[in-house]
């Protein structure tokens, strides 16, 4: 595509071609022998602590009422921050997920906090999952279709809560009139409760994980609310955090925030931009 | 996999569906929202599959604000019984290695529900028309041989054209060579097209060649030519446009402009 200044753009193409298909039929076995590596390779997995891994072995799905899931570093970083310093939690599993953006991770320290479970001691019916990892397209079905195999579905609420760019935020009126960061709501129709802020109006859509999950719940007449945080900033920062504090207030019986995290939390959670990033050094 | 949205799974015994093939310029889709907005369809179920990438948003179709909160999926079935009439809404490509799952999907489900027929809304490549697909009308049909048994006449009364075969070796006298269906930017459709021929069903295939771009224009095309076949609306283009266009059409171009610009 050529632009008025003549410089040429390559744009995302929603065509797609029927050849490819005929190729795959065609491919030998060796081609195919790979495909199939590769397909194993992307599979996800849970790792689940022996305890809640003999229980689900038994037949026993995870009890849960309250399912909180923080897609993105803002958001997980928000649950780190407010939540999993305050009361007493346990680490009950992480996911592990293969794809083409993986390779980034360092060692095996990075996949296994990438998708972190974590269950509430006082009350084991909360949940919560925090994901920064990237999830490919072709793995975020099977993600939820494996997580929420694991969980009782009977009295189930699901909170989702998710980063996205302010510039993905379409509306008539220019954003002038809102100021980044703020929330959006998106919820499924088994969902009773009252949003805590303005339900994101169309054209917007959501996509990746969050999308995948209403999806699941919506099918499944589970009771699922999605918050998703429009910001302007590029990377972890308080400000951002804190915009999704309300999402959390209707939780406040099973999930207690901590009202001011000290500076020593934040410190540890929101690190300052690498100076080499900026380009006026 | 079809889920219902209602309690009994929903009749489609002799009812047309019609569906989009996720093509260029999206004009099946925008083609199937226009049906569904216009004619007031009701969302009876789900396909609920992993074909197909996952998105969710609010009522696309939304007319008021009692409506506007309602989750929607990748792919939904909307009805319009008084018309007998079925819409699959696809509103996402589909996973790059399942396409041939999902083709498998679509051909049960279609065979299973009891459909008299299944139109395909889809679109091709305008650029890759060879020298006779560049004459006349941009639109083309395809129908499988069980179809044509029944509605060869009104096809033909119709007088639209049939979707070239072209040379499998362009610029190349070879006699053993047969010609072949080339539908290039056109997803799913000669995979569905060649299967339905294989399995004796009843579809065809409505095709527009076009562009990337805006492709509103082009959906207003393929719509009245369905209509010109279905009979949905009466003369939709007299007194103007009949076509609803719906709310989740807006801003296709992004947000508005920063006051600030000028």
């Amino acid at each position: 595509m050529a632009t008025f200044f003549g410089e040429v753009l390559s744009v995302y193409s929603r065509a797609v071609e029927e050849d490819d298909e005929e190729l795959i039929e065609e491919e030998n076995e060796e081609d195919q022998e790979i495909r199939r590596e590769l397909e194993e390779k992307r599979e996800v997995h849970l790792h689940w602590s022996t305890e809640v891994s003999e229980s689900l072995k038994s037949g026993s799905k995870l009890p849960c009422s309250e399912f909180v899931l923080a897609v993105g570093h803002n958001a997980a970083r928000f649950l780190s921050v407010y939540v999993l310093t305050s009361t007493k939690w346990d680490k009950v599993g992480h996911a592990s997920v293969w794809n083409e953006m993986s390779q980034a991770a360092t060692g095996q320290t990075g996949v296994e906090s990438a998708c972190v479970f974590y269950r509430q001691k006082d009350n084991p019916s909360v949940l919560i999952c925090q994901v920064t990892c990237h999830i490919a397209e072709d793995q975020l079905f099977q993600w939820t279709e494996k997580v929420f195999d694991c969980l009782q579905h009977r009295e189930l609420n699901v909170t989702v809560l998710s980063d996205s760019s302010v510039t993905e935020y379409k509306t008539a009126d220019y954003l002038h009139c809102r100021s980044a960061p703020f929330l959006c709501s998106l919820h499924t129709a088994a969902f009773s409760g009252q949003s805590v802020c303005q339900s994101l109006e169309q054209p917007n859509i959501v996509t990746g994980l969050p999308a995948a999950v209403l999806n699941h719940c919506e099918v499944h007449q589970i009771a699922a609310v999605l918050y998703q945080c429009y910001s302007d900033v590029i990377g972890p920062d308080s400000v951002t955090m804190e915009t999704y504090k309300p999402a959390l207030t209707k939780l406040a019986k099973s999930i207690q925030l901590d009202p001011s995290p000290s500076k020593d939390v934040f410190r540890k959670f929101v690190r300052t931009n690498n100076i080499e990033s900026n380009i006026y050094i | 996999m079809f889920i219902s949205l209602l309690n009994a799974s929903p009749c489609f015994k002799d009812f047309t569906l019609v569906m989009p093939a996720v093509a260029v310029g999206n004009v099946g889709q925008l083609a199937v929202d226009l049906l569904v907005s216009t004619l007031n369809m009701s969302r009876v179920g789900y396909m609920h599959t992993d074909c197909l990438i996952p998105m969710a948003g609010n009522n696309p179709y939304a007319t008021c604000k009692e409506d506007a909160e309602e989750l929607h999926t990748p792919a939904e079935v909307y009805t319009a019984a008084e018309l007998n009439l079925a819409v699959l809404q696809i509103r996402a490509p589909i996973v790059q290695t399942k396409s041939k799952k999902f083709r498998q999907l679509l051909m049960s489900w279609i065979k299973s529900s009891g459909f008299s027929r299944t139109i395909v809304l889809s679109s091709s490549h305008a650029y890759q028309r060879d020298d006779q697909q560049l004459q006349d009308t941009p639109l083309r049909y395809l129908a499988t041989p069980s179809l044509l048994k029944g509605s060869a006449e009104a096809l033909k009364e119709l007088g639209w054209r049939e979707m070239e075969r072209v040379p499998a070796f362009p610029g190349l006298t070879d006699a053993s060579a047969e010609p072949r269906l080339h539908i290039p930017g056109g997803g799913i459709t000669k995979g569905l097209y060649t299967d339905s021929c294989a399995e004796d069903l009843r579809l065809a295939v409505l095709l527009l060649f076009c562009s990337e771009g805006d492709n509103v224009p082009d959906a207003f095309t393929l719509v009245n030519h369905l209509n010109d076949w279905l009979h949905l609306l009466d003369n939709p283009n007299i007194h103007g446009n009949k076509w609803k266009i719906p709310t989740s059409w807006s801003l296709l171009f992004g947000s508005g402009i920063p006051p600030a610009l000028f």
